[in-house]
């Protein structure tokens, strides 16, 4: 990828591209190559097809040949975490439920990358259906982190993090129900924004949590995820919770800095980090107070309980998300003695442990003569993490803290151990719960060499100033690199 | 509710070996929109299985819903004409398992439903209470093959999604029924109500109506509300009135041997003319309600309530004020229940709005018309008020119309036409003398036996006479000269 089009970050790729300096052709050929050479030793994808891509492409050159060079992304290569629906690929969301399954339809999302001309590389690897925190629980494959092969990406949107921080794809798609963008956003050395609940449409995302997806983007640039972000950032009259209106500009906030931003480090968070993450967050806090913006701590009790609020509501709503799976009208179907049997058989084979859990756990939430003590209260909760929000953002434009509690951990490390691994969602939980925007920044990387990530959260709908904060912390990052001689 | 009777509610009263029936009933019609409750598939009845389908509504991954607009305006008519109130409202889904529920839950409302706290008013002057009117999604519609149309002993099942997401209305009744017969009064006035307001074509046999009652019986006076069994499969008023009867009895047999009714839900079998065990509480589902969270609380303005309430016009209860006003006092109130049905009120409206008696217009509207209106193709309002009005001035006689309204509905040709066509030109007075004379001196027997004082002869002369003029003879004319010369001879 070194100095090929692949290096191009996606807004100077497509300007190369309108330019006629390369042609998408050429790129495709590059993603062919790097995915050839990287694809075999981290596993990102469920589905590529070279020939597709390669068609495609010479279709979008034909197009430039006549003149027709709109399109935000013309010639950029994006992949879609494989949880979103499209009709020429097909879609698993990680299980083998989903097996073979061929869309009719297709995801507003992908609808518009393919509108803007930008060129489908592939179905990223996942948690199955989104329910994870290392990409481990997918079906079909473990993908590796690129920074260390032995580690884990992060998930659940491992696949789309690892094709990016790789090269394989310039952007790439991911979905965020409790963290699954942004935490491996940040074990990968890559970009990931979680939008203000929606924000972006999930028609065409297959539903975990209904209440809490929100699909973001991925990027090596806090400006190529600006991008994409303006690009699916838009009302769709096909999700009744799609917000109504314009969404701000976002590229725009390159250089307004952070003058006189308020701040707030979330103590709460940062204490339930490792030294090295901590002593990163507290580094990325010092640079922006010199930057001119007032940095302050700020205690958020509330937070504490997302973690127990989500575990409960999660579930909750994906154990009826996950009831179409019956083996009806598509996907698996394992017959049975009777239509019990078939459905028992079929779910039995198809899913997942980690999925059966959450099924469980959720069906118990919700059962007559539980609701009260588990739904009723984690939707309280909910209701008190929101409130607190409210509170601390009378005096705060901002909050800071760790996306991530550690660096990538090994794979296999906490596989079986699923309270450890839930304990990776406890610093992005929150801003899912209260439905707001938040953004994992790429600062460095531990003793081991593997990246650390630091998030900055906002109030529902202010993405135009998060993005401002987030591109000076980028700007601050490569300063701190400098500065301790990385 | 009223505690104290009517002579017709007495009438109506259902006592069995010392206990009275205490009913509720669940109706759910089908809402007659252009679309589907949350996708634009077509809802329409009898298309080939599984072509007014696509992601939406056969519950595929990724699919979301939103709420037809109309189907509020619809429910929100319901309500208001059911005397409800209109509020904010939420979704909630209720989540079970089987093949024809594409989701694998139901969108229905729970806790907070659209239309709430109204009640319905009976011909009898009964008055129903009605707990809630809220919406949801219908299922698909499942068909097992095989000899006994039962899923455990058929090869195999056919599942017809057309009917998946067709916005449903559930109207729940408070218990306030307390006999078959006020439950047929009731889901017929209700049905009345729903087809005037144009929401539903309200036809049970094709399932847009579907009728559930919860039954129960307590010793007669008391006022506790005993165990009540769910009865299913209702598919006519005949066998709602029927199973609510056997049902009572059953309730009443098992208190009478010293057991008791268990919670359960019942299937009425229309062979056997029973019902039976379809399964029992312990064995019914854990729905696991909550709200559902792709779609927003339904917030209702007031403006757009009031707009809805303005467009009810022509419920049953105002027709029938309509008519008992018109006759001023006269009382004809069964030929006005059959007038005020939906497809022969706007005659009888017109033909009293355009001056012709009210009278009349109910006798032709209740006894003559409503027995052709099926076929009446090309019978309209106008020619209708131009039949009676040639009758009132007497320009037709009597069974002259009605020849003619029956010529009408066949087909599209003007009064004057048709009466030209079937030579329905009255006849003279004159004429009629020597025709009715005619009938007397070929029935001396009869004749003399009319002298002598036998009314009842009346008739057999008039029919006679009306069939030798094919029908064009004036009946009244007819009685006035046939006692003209029955004084001559005395």
């Amino acid at each position: 990828m070194d100095g090929g089009p692949l290096a191009l970050d996606a807004c100077s790729l497509s300007e190369a591209v309108r330019n006629k300096e390369i042609s998408v052709t050429e790129v495709a050929n590059a993603v062919v190559s790097q995915i050839e050479q990287k694809e075999p030793l981290i596993g990102a994808f469920l589905h590529l097809d070279h020939e597709a891509l390669l068609e495609r492409a010479a279709l979008l050159d034909q197009k430039i040949a006549k003149g027709e060079i709109s399109g935000r992304l013309l010639g950029v290569p994006v992949a879609l975490k494989d949880n979103m629906v499209t009709s020429d690929m097909p879609t698993t969301a990680g299980s083998k439920i989903l097996e073979g399954w061929r869309p009719p339809y297709d995801s507003t999302v992908a609808k518009l990358v393919i509108s803007e001309k930008g060129i489908v590389v592939g179905k990223t690897n996942l948690d199955e259906f989104a329910m994870g925190s290392s990409t481990e629980n997918s079906a079909y494959k473990v993908t590796r982190n690129p920074h260390d092969l032995s580690r884990v990406p992060g998930g659940s949107s491992g696949g789309s993090a690892a094709a990016v921080a790789s090269g394989m794809s310039t952007l790439a798609l991911g979905s965020d129900t409790g963290g699954s963008i942004r935490q491996p956003a940040s074990l990968c050395g890559v970009v990931g924004v979680k939008p203000t609940y929606g924000y972006v449409s999930r028609y065409g995302l297959i539903a975990f949590a209904s209440s809490l997806d929100q699909i973001g983007p991925f990027a090596r640039t806090v400006k190529d995820a600006a991008l994409l972000l303006e690009v699916i950032g838009e009302h769709d009259s096909m999700d009744s919770t799609s917000i109504l209106g314009e969404r701000p500009k976002l590229l725009e906030r390159e250089a307004l800095g952070v003058q006189s931003l308020r701040i707030g480090i979330v103590s709460e968070l940062v204490d339930n980090c490792s030294v090295e993450v901590k002593e990163r967050v507290l580094a990325a806090a010092r640079l922006l107070e010199e930057s001119g913006a007032k940095v302050d701590t700020v205690s958020a009790k509330a937070v504490t309980l997302g973690l127990s609020a989500y575990y409960v509501i999660a579930p909750a709503e994906a154990s009826s998300n996950l009831s179409r799976y019956d083996g009806v009208r598509f996907g698996l179907r394992k017959d049975g003695s009777s239509l019990t049997d078939m459905f028992l058989t079929t779910r039995t084979q198809g899913f997942g442990d980690e999925v059966k859990r959450r099924i469980m756990l959720g069906t118990y939430a919700l059962s007559s003569g539980y609701y009260d003590q588990y739904y009723g209260k984690a939707l309280a909760t909910r209701q008190l993490i929101q409130r607190q929000f409210d509170e601390i953002y009378k005096d705060f434009d901002l909050l800071l803290g760790p996306t991530s509690p550690t660096t990538a951990f090994l794979v296999g490390e906490k596989f079986n151990d699923p309270m450890s691994m839930y304990m990776n969602d406890v610093c992005t939980i929150p801003s899912n719960l209260a439905g707001h925007p938040a953004i994992s920044v790429p600062f460095g990387v531990d003793q081991s060499g593997l990246p650390i990530g630091v998030q900055l959260l906002g109030p529902a709908m202010s993405e135009a100033l998060l993005f401002q904060g987030a591109f000076e912390l980028e700007r601050l990052a490569m300063q701190y690199l400098e500065d301790v001689g990385v | 509710m009223s505690k104290s009777r009517t002579a017709k509610e007495q009438e109506m009263s259902w006592v069995y070996e010392g206990y009275e029936l205490v009913v509720g009933l669940e109706v759910h019609t089908e809402l007659k929109t252009s679309s589907k409750l949350f996708c634009s598939c077509a809802n329409t009845f009898g298309s080939t299985p599984n072509t007014n389908v696509c992601p939406v509504c056969l519950g595929l991954p990724g699919t979301l819903p939103v709420l037809n607009r109309k189907v509020v305006e619809l429910a929100i008519k319901i309500g208001l004409a059911l005397n409800c109130e209109v509020r904010k409202s939420t979704f909630h889904r209720k989540n079970y398992f089987y093949p024809d529920l594409p989701k694998g839950y139901q969108i229905s409302q729970y806790d907070l439903p659209i239309n709430s706290e109204g009640y319905l008013d009976l011909p009898s002057g009964h008055r129903v209470g009605i707990e809630r009117a809220h919406i949801e999604e219908d299922t698909g519609k499942i068909t097992h093959m095989g000899s006994s149309g039962r899923m455990d002993k058929s090869s195999y099942s056919l599942i017809d999604y057309n009917r998946a997401g067709v916005p449903l209305t559930e109207i729940v009744s408070a218990p306030d029924i307390y006999s078959p017969d006020q439950a047929r009064e009731y889901v017929s006035e209700l049905r009345g109500v729903l087809v005037a307001l144009g929401v539903s074509d309200g036809r049970m046999e094709e399932g847009s109506l579907r009728v559930d009652a919860n039954v129960s019986v307590r010793p007669i006076g008391s006022s506790e509300l005993r165990t009540r069994c769910e009865i299913k499969n209702l598919n006519s008023l005949r066998s709602l009135v029927r199973a609510i009867d056997y049902e009572g009895k059953r309730h009443v047999k098992l208190y009478r041997r010293g057991e008791a009714p268990i919670q359960e839900t019942r299937h009425w079998d229309e062979n056997k003319q029973r019902t039976d065990s379809l399964r029992s509480k312990e064995e019914a589902n854990d729905y696991r309600y909550f709200l559902e969270p792709d779609l927003k609380a339904l917030a209702p303005t007031e403006s757009l309530v009031l707009q809805i309430a303005g467009e009810i016009v022509d419920t049953p209860r105002q027709k029938r004020a309509f008519l008992v006003e018109s006759l001023a006092g006269e009382e004809m109130a069964d030929q006005i229940e059959k007038a005020i049905d939906h497809e022969l009120f706007p005659y009888v409206r017109h033909a009293i709005e355009a001056g012709i008696s009210p009278r009349l217009a109910v006798a032709r509207t209740a006894n003559e018309l409503a027995s052709i209106i099926s076929d009446a193709l090309y019978l309209t309002e106008d020619r209708f008020v131009e039949v009676l009005r040639l009758e009132e001035s007497k320009e037709i006689s009597s069974s002259q119309a009605k020849v003619l309204l029956n010529a009408l509905c066949q087909q599209d040709q003007s009064v004057a036409d048709t009466i030209e066509s079937l030579d329905l030109k009255k006849a003279d007075d004159a004429h009629t003398r020597n025709m009715v004379e005619a009938v007397v001196s070929d029935s001396p027997a009869e004749w003399s036996r009319f002298v002598e004082g036998q009314e009842q002869l009346m008739g057999f002369f008039v029919g006679k006479v009306m069939k030798l003029t094919s029908g064009k003879a004036d009946g009244s004319v007819v009685k006035d000269i046939l006692l003209q010369l029955r004084a001559t001879k005395n």
